[in-house]
């Protein structure tokens, strides 16, 4: 029964992403800014030469040929070529897509880890001195923008006392331990801006959740059974809370990845969304194709494990 | 009378609001003895199911908290007693059936488990003895299956059913007490029955005693030995269920009888159903006097100055009123 749950929603995935890349793909060309550009004003390149090139690459041809040609090579497996990088799309997305998910990955961990405790604490002492004082650093949290707190951070921790290093660099010239070290020390300063930014509005939503749940009727059954209230609180409240919870942070999840694309441009990190910036500044439109549409894949993937969560949390789910 | 089981001593339960202290429950005494069936009955708001909530200490602090009274168990005062010895004589000692079965069981967990979970945190059972027993209680509470369902979840029963599952919740660690909160009043009339003749059937196997909460004139009439009538927070009048229905002597509980509806009315020369008019005061500023004055067609000055204690008018038969 599972089983057939998990196949439908990945069917349901396909043509979401294909609705996807159709609007991306029409979006980009019909945006300004050609990627020869550069050659028009080039003076050692000849007309024929330019205009032979356009042909060969087609871009003269209507949208939805272009289009249609370019799902065909996706399909098969080649994403494109960027014009500025003189490499594959494909490879250039995967030798930057490792270092976004791993931060991203860690922020969103550190975002849950923080929130769902301080959120549930918070709930089940309302109004206490440990509620105010969460509430407080939630709404500063998720009122700082995090190009904010991400100088901020830089500033005391980088220049001032010199702990952390304020560039991500990939080319560590170390092994082992020391490797990880290097980059565990790089990756504090932007996991913290981006997981504590999350989970700040996090916490509310796992509070008023937690809230909700604990006046309803099973917990005090729950209560009348004699298991203690952290038992109460962890069986029957929390599980339930964290339904409404799971769908929050799937549906966050593009807004994680857009707020990565400024904290990796704060921090250097040489992961996608730097990426996508340069590609748009170069006119790069097969890399900002293909950029766009490993975010809109990742935004679905996110939806589908929110779904599979759904219905390992909530058994009413699978059966419907 | 024989030994009592639970007393409750002129306990007040009151609840913090806005507008000031609501008297929910404002000084009721009762007891119950070992195997009796104590019905409590009154209207909705009358204070009941506070009664019940704080005899378990399932009452929110805050809002609410004990002003005053004591709530006795087998000798010991449970008010004054630390969480952790509380935990241990709910679903042990005494258990609850709640009112609203839709809603009194967890949508996350299968009804084995939820009726499992008592049976491991009181007899120290692994998951697999406690999942036995739960099968045990399934088939107790009579639903078909047992083996099978024990691993349905709530939203696959019925209400009746789900009515039964909560029964088995509350008895699985044979309790001496069971408090029954309205335990049919969200269920169809017919399946009422049933689960009024479920408790009398595992009242006559285990023996305990039960409180029975309802507002239903007729599952007093027949399911209780004795009666509390409660009105706004006090107790107006109790006595054995023959004495009462026989010889109601306050003018709520004579009020309260004529409301049960009777084939025979028409013959008997009564067209409409009777109703007590008016209602409740608020129990944020009582009236000084009884409580019912405002709504007695007896009420004389005397009452509305000051209020009648509960006095004895015959053995086991007290009555809070002067008339």
């Amino acid at each position: 029964m599972s089983r057939d749950y998990l196949f439908r929603r990945i069917l349901i995935a396909i043509p979401s992403l294909l609705g996807i890349s159709l609007v991306l793909f029409t979006v980009l060309a019909l945006a300004p800014g050609d990627p020869f550009g550069e050659l028009v004003t080039n003076p050692n390149v000849p007309a024929e030469i330019r205009l032979a090139l356009r042909a060969k690459f087609g871009l003269d041809d209507p949208v939805w040929i272009r289009y249609v040609r370019w799902l065909n090579a996706m399909l098969q497996g080649d994403w494109g070529f960027s014009f500025t990088s003189r490499m594959d799309v494909d490879t250039l997305i995967m030798q930057r897509l490792p270092t976004t998910v791993a931060v991203i990955g860690a922020a969103q961990i550190l975002a849950i880890v923080v929130a769902i405790p301080v959120g549930v604490l918070a709930a089940t002492r309302p109004y206490s001195l440990f509620d105010q004082i969460a509430n407080t650093l939630a709404f500063v949290g998720f009122s700082l923008p995090t190009f904010f707190t991400g100088l901020l951070l830089i500033l005391v921790f980088s220049i001032q006392l010199d702990w952390l290093p304020f560039v991500y660099r990939t080319d560590i010239r170390a092994s082992g331990w020391q490797w990880w070290w290097e980059h565990i020390r790089q990756s504090i300063m932007p996991v913290t801006v981006l997981g504590l930014f999350q989970g700040a509005s996090l916490v509310r939503y796992v509070r008023s959740s937690v809230l909700d749940v604990i006046k309803l009727d099973y917990v005090t059954t729950a209560r009348s059974k004699g298991i203690g209230e952290p038992k109460v609180v962890t069986r029957h409240v929390v599980r339930n809370a964290l339904i409404p919870v799971v769908t929050l942070v799937a549906l966050q999840m593009p807004v994680v990845f857009g707020g990565a694309i400024v904290t990796e441009q704060i921090f250097r990190i040489p992961g996608i969304g730097s990426l996508l910036i340069s590609s748009i500044l170069a006119n790069d439109t097969p890399v900002v194709m293909g950029v766009t549409f490993v975010f809109a894949c990742l935004v679905v993937l996110f939806n589908l494990i929110a779904d599979i969560l759904y219905g390992w949390l909530d058994p009413r789910i699978t059966f419907r | 009378m024989t030994e009592a089981l639970l007393e409750i001593k002129d306990l007040k339960t009151w609840f913090k609001t806005d507008d000031g202290m609501v008297r929910a429950v404002d000084g009721v005494s009762m007891t119950i003895a070992r195997g009796e069936t104590l019905a409590v009955v009154g209207e909705s708001g009358c204070g009941k199911t506070v009664t019940a909530r704080s005899v378990l200490k399932l009452i929110d602090m805050p809002p609410g908290r004990f002003e005053a009274g004591q709530i006795v168990w087998r000798g010991r005062d449970l008010i004054p007693l630390p969480a952790a010895d509380m935990d241990k004589i709910r679903a042990r000692e005494i258990a609850m059936v709640f009112q609203e079965p839709m809603t009194s069981l967890n949508p996350v967990y299968t009804v084995g488990d939820q009726i499992a979970e008592s049976l491991r945190t009181h007899h120290g059972l692994s998951r697999k003895e406690s999942i036995d027993g739960a099968v045990e209680m399934l088939k107790l509470v009579q639903i078909p299956n047992a083996e099978r369902r024990v691993h349905d979840y709530p939203h696959q029963f019925s209400g009746g059913m789900r009515q039964r599952v909560v029964i088995a919740i509350a008895l699985a660690c044979k309790p001496q007490l069971l408090i029954a909160d309205e335990p049919t009043t969200a269920l169809d009339v017919t399946i009422q029955a049933q689960i009024l003749e479920l408790l009398g059937d595992m009242k006559a196997k285990f023996g305990m005693a039960i409180m029975l909460i309802t507002h239903a004139m007729g599952v007093v009439a027949e399911n209780a030995q004795r009666v509390v009538v409660m009105y706004a927070g006090k107790v107006v009048e109790e006595a054995p269920v023959e004495e009462l229905f026989g010889n109601p002597r306050h003018p709520y509980t004579q009020g309260l009888i004529r409301s049960i509806p009777r084939v025979d009315a028409r013959t008997r020369g009564h067209a409409r159903l009777e109703q007590i008019p008016g209602t409740v005061p608020s129990l944020l500023n009582p009236p000084a006097g009884c409580r019912f004055a405002n709504r007695c067609r007896f009420a004389t000055d005397p009452c509305r100055d000051s209020e009648p204690p509960l006095r004895q008018v015959a053995p086991n038969h007290k009555v809070a009123c002067i008339l």
